[in-house]
């Protein structure tokens, strides 16, 4: 899907270029401005120089250069190493880092203005929907987005909020792009449920209690086991079947390649019986096909262990309820928020699944009254897989800028290295990206931050963005 | 028997420190940030029976023998932090029964026992102004403490001048948290809510008048209005305004209300202050500015900027900072102005700002706000530069008594949070409150 998409992305460049080229060569005065700002805004090579320069992979380089070409980084090292060549843009700043990667978020369904018409985070008629879909609700225009982009922000894990039981699903975007398809890197990376006080629903309404929640939950995914289950033997039926048909009629079995396609998130599940299905017809065998729901789908494809769960749980016995459903199902989860996580750090170490853990500044109260400021620098000690996040805010303000966090991390017992982790490597590695983003290395996609002093400072700057080998973000803010 | 010994155990803590305001302190060795005057490295400040008896460099401050010595080498000492807003101790103003509520006063519902208190404590600040919140056109007397430690009753807090009267304000708001689209008596739109409170005034000096034309003829003297009675106060300048307001267009009406009824006054919030900074400084009017990590979360806010304290600073306008705790964390106040620097303005007028600007907002100025000397032993050691993430507040000390001290344990907790950090606190959204059905 993403592979399709690109190219009609380039197709469609390339027309728009051709376009304003014919009208171009129609006013030479037009001509001059548009080689001005061609050789400024599409400058695909660019050599980035800074005094320090953050690569997080190894220790940082003094007086270091960064090459970006076509869209990835091409070299790093230190300024003697690598030589600029004459045609590369020069961006020069105090301290270079990999573009930042916000954990969790719910920017681009959660608009700035907190008006019900761009609030599309929560979808309140059920407490179980995974078959909402992030891409579906993502504005790449909301105004956040640019905000925290000004901050160094380059990548996002963002989706349907941690409010209900089972919210929606997630997706993982950079923070620049047109469309929501253009801006998402994975359109579908985990399904939204939360624990604990957060999603109780109120008025006689299920779930009432902590313990319907984990009810429900099983029973939702013993459901999708069962189903799993039935689709599994059905195939093998019908492989079988088939067979017995291919060798009588000559049909090429690839039509019968039920085999999922994980790269496409609607094509994750068993195909349904195609017409040129031989067996499309047969009632006995579709009535032990799943039924094609989609929320079924989804919690299938949970059990299949394709995506994680990804638990929202403050309290440390919603932790421990979290840990729970993950081994009995032998589910993948990532612990999400985790207040309490500085009380169970040996239970949360044991179950080896990794936490984004709430913003180091996140509100004291209700299921948060226990979080802590070190909980970061807690679970580093212990030796848990953990990032940070921005969170979810519902009133002002309406997003936190994971960078201020890492920045208050640092100053309650993390060293500067490892809460800059927190937001780039280590994040990438939590959100499967790891090969992809969160370090400035051969290879990876051309994102970086750039600085006019220590990142985390108050009083230093962002003074610019790249994203993909492109300037999208010069403000110095 | 362990119940004696730890009650002797107290008995000596206490009438230890109750000496030790008796004794002079001195604090010597650290950089001095006086707010008043220029910083002194390696400085001296001294104190006495809750005072500052003496601030400057080691050089000229004379030491008693009897002296009692910290040395504070590497630190920063600077003033106990101002806030000019604030929700903390659990405290509600106004109900739902009428848009506005002058006779409801904040004294009557603060929980002297709130955990929030002890975390305003930890985050610098020693003296607040604790409102009641912006649901209304005025939801009631608003209370200016001190953040003094064993608070038993919320009289321990107070701010008495030497006529024994306490010192407070009152909370007026215009924008959409006001507004009500059931109708009811609370106002629809913008032109009402100002019509509304115009109302009240007109009445409250009709009432001035009417007591000043019966004289000492108690006969003719109009039956106690609570709420005209405190209205009387603004008018009279001995209770200043702080008016929640956040668009351009509203911070005029405040402007226009201001130079109708002549109160004192101090812009709330103001988040589109960088559009009006001149307008607000020709009225001669402050501001209390707040910084939030990003624009929005309600329309009124769409336009904040980090860039208001320099905007503000620019025109020649007083700016001072606040919490608004719930909304900023007190923990982190001295943040708001490094934000503020950030974006432009000043350091100098920034811990300004947080500082002596934010007294004169609660005319207290001759009390608290700056290190000089006769002026209330509040200020603050810091372990670096006030305006750096990695500074932490070390102590605050209040009237000459330490209240917060981060190695003490039990303090550590309030500041980094942790089991049981906030026991009590009760979560209190200001400026917004969905039972009362307002509009975002």
């Amino acid at each position: 899907m993403i592979k399709n998409f690109s190219t009609a992305k380039t197709q469609r460049r390339r027309e728009k270029k051709r376009n304003l080229f014919m009208n171009l060569l129609k006013n030479p005065l037009r001509l001059c401005v548009f080689a001005v700002i061609f050789s400024f805004t599409a400058h695909a090579q660019i050599a980035v120089r800074g005094e320090t320069v953050w690569t997080m992979a190894g220790e940082p380089i003094s007086n270091g250069v960064v090459l970006l070409n076509k869209g990835k980084i091409e070299a790093v090292g230190s300024a003697n190493q690598i030589k600029i060549p004459s045609n590369y843009r020069v961006i020069s700043a105090k301290v270079v880092t990999p573009g930042l990667i916000d954990a969790h978020s719910v920017i681009g369904l959660a608009g700035h203005m907190n008006q019900p018409h761009e609030q599309m985070q929560i979808e309140t008629s059920s407490p179980m929907q995974p078959e909402l879909r992030a891409i579906d609700a993502y504005n790449p225009e909301e105004k956040l987005i640019e905000w925290v982009r000004s901050f160094g922000v380059t990548t996002v894990h963002t989706g349907h909020a941690p409010a209900a039981l089972v919210s929606g699903q997630t997706m993982i975007v950079k923070t620049f792009g047109k469309t929501a398809d253009e801006a998402a890197i994975v359109p579908m990376a985990m399904i939204a449920v939360t624990l604990g006080e957060s999603s109780l629903a109120g008025s006689g309404k299920s779930p009432g209690t902590r313990a319907k929640q984990a009810a429900m939950l099983r029973a939702e995914l013993i459901k999708a086991f069962e189903a799993v289950r039935k689709a599994d033997s059905a195939r093998t039926d019908r492989t079988n079947q088939n067979n017995a048909n291919n060798r009588n009629a000559g049909n090429n079995p690839a039509n019968n390649d039920n085999s999922p396609n994980v790269s496409n998130p609607n094509s994750m599940l068993n195909n349904p019986p195609t017409p040129n299905n031989q067996n499309a017809g047969n009632q006995t065998l579709t009535s032990a096909l799943p039924a094609t729901d989609l929320r079924g789908e989804m919690m299938q494809t949970v059990t299949r262990r394709r995506i994680p769960l990804l638990i929202t749980a403050h309290r440390a016995q919603d932790i421990m309820t979290a840990i729970r459903l993950a081994k009995e199902f032998n589910i993948r989860i990532i612990l999400d928020g985790a207040s309490e996580a500085h009380l169970v750090l040996d239970e949360i170490k044991a179950s080896g699944f990794p936490v984004i853990v709430h913003p180091t500044m996140y509100r004291a109260g209700g299921e948060t009254e226990n979080l802590s400021m070190e909980n970061a620098s807690k679970l580093k000690r212990a030796g848990i897989s953990f990032d940070l996040q921005s969170g979810y805010e519902t009133y002002v303000p309406k997003t936190r800028v994971v960078l201020f966090e890492a920045g208050a991390a640092a100053a309650n017992g993390l060293s500067m290295r490892d809460a800059l982790a927190t937001i780039t490597i280590d994040a990438a590695r939590i959100l499967g990206l790891d090969r992809r983003i969160g370090s400035l290395e051969k290879g990876k996609d051309a994102d970086l931050a750039m600085y006019d002093g220590d990142p985390f400072e108050y009083t230093t700057h962002c003074t610019g963005t790249i994203i993909n080998g492109q300037v999208v973000s010069e403000i110095v803010r | 028997m362990k119940g004696r010994i730890f009650c002797i155990f107290v008995f000596l803590a206490v009438s230890i420190s109750a000496f030790g305001q008796q004794k002079p302190i001195a604090f010597v060795g650290a950089r001095i940030i006086p707010v008043v005057g220029q910083p002194i490295e390696n400085g001296i400040l001294l104190i006495q029976n809750g005072k500052i008896t003496a601030v400057g460099d080691a050089r000229t401050v004379r030491l008693s023998s009897d002296v009692q010595t910290f040395d504070l080498q590497s630190k920063t000492i600077m003033p106990g932090l101002v806030d000019s807003h604030s929700h903390i101790g659990e405290g509600a103003g106004a109900d739902g029964s009428s848009p506005i509520q002058p006779d409801v006063r904040l004294l009557d519902s603060l929980n002297p026992r709130a955990s929030s208190l002890q975390r305003a404590q930890s985050g610098g600040i020693t003296t607040v102004n604790v409102m009641p919140g912006s649901g209304h056109l005025n939801s009631g007397q608003t209370l200016y403490l001190k953040l003094r430690d064993d608070a038993k009753t919320v009289e321990d807090l107070l701010i008495y001048d030497k006529a024994g009267n306490y010192a407070g304000g009152i909370k007026f708001a215009n924008g959409t948290n006001s507004l009500r689209s059931g109708g009811g008596n609370f106002p629809g739109s913008r032109s009402k809510s100002a019509a509304l409170v115009r109302e009240q005034f007109v009445k409250a000096l009709d009432y001035r008048d009417k007591i000043r034309r019966a004289g000492k003829d108690v006969s003719k003297m109009p039956a106690r209005d609570l709420a005209l009675e405190t209205l009387v106060e603004v008018l009279d300048g001995k209770r200043t305004v702080h008016f929640h307001t956040h668009r351009h267009d509203d911070i005029m009406t405040v402007l226009r209300l201001q130079k109708e009824f002549g109160f004192k006054v101090v812009l709330q919030h103001v988040s589109e202050a960088w559009k009006v900074a001149d307008e607000i400084a020709k009225a001669r009017v402050p501001s209390s500015i707040i910084l939030i990590d990003s624009p929005g979360g309600k329309l009124e806010t769409v336009d904040i900027k980090f860039e208001n304290g320099a905007a503000l600073e620019k025109s020649g306008a007083l700016v001072g900072f606040h919490t608004d705790d719930y909304i900023t964390d007190s923990r982190f106040f001295l943040r708001s102005a490094g934000l503020a620097v950030r974006s432009g303005m000043s350091r100098e007028k920034a811990l300004y700002g947080m500082t002596m600007a934010n007294a004169m907002m609660l005319d207290l100025q001759n009390r608290v706000g700056s290190l000089e000397v006769g002026k209330d032993a509040d200020f603050i050691v810091l372990s670096g530069e006030p305006l750096s993430v990695y500074t932490h507040v070390l102590q605050t000390w209040v009237e000459g008594k330490k209240v917060f001290d981060r190695s003490d344990a039990k303090d550590f907790l309030t500041a980094v949070g942790g089991f049981g950090a906030s026991s009590d606190r009760f979560i209190h959204i200001d400026c917004f409150d969905d039972d009362l059905g307002g509009q975002k």
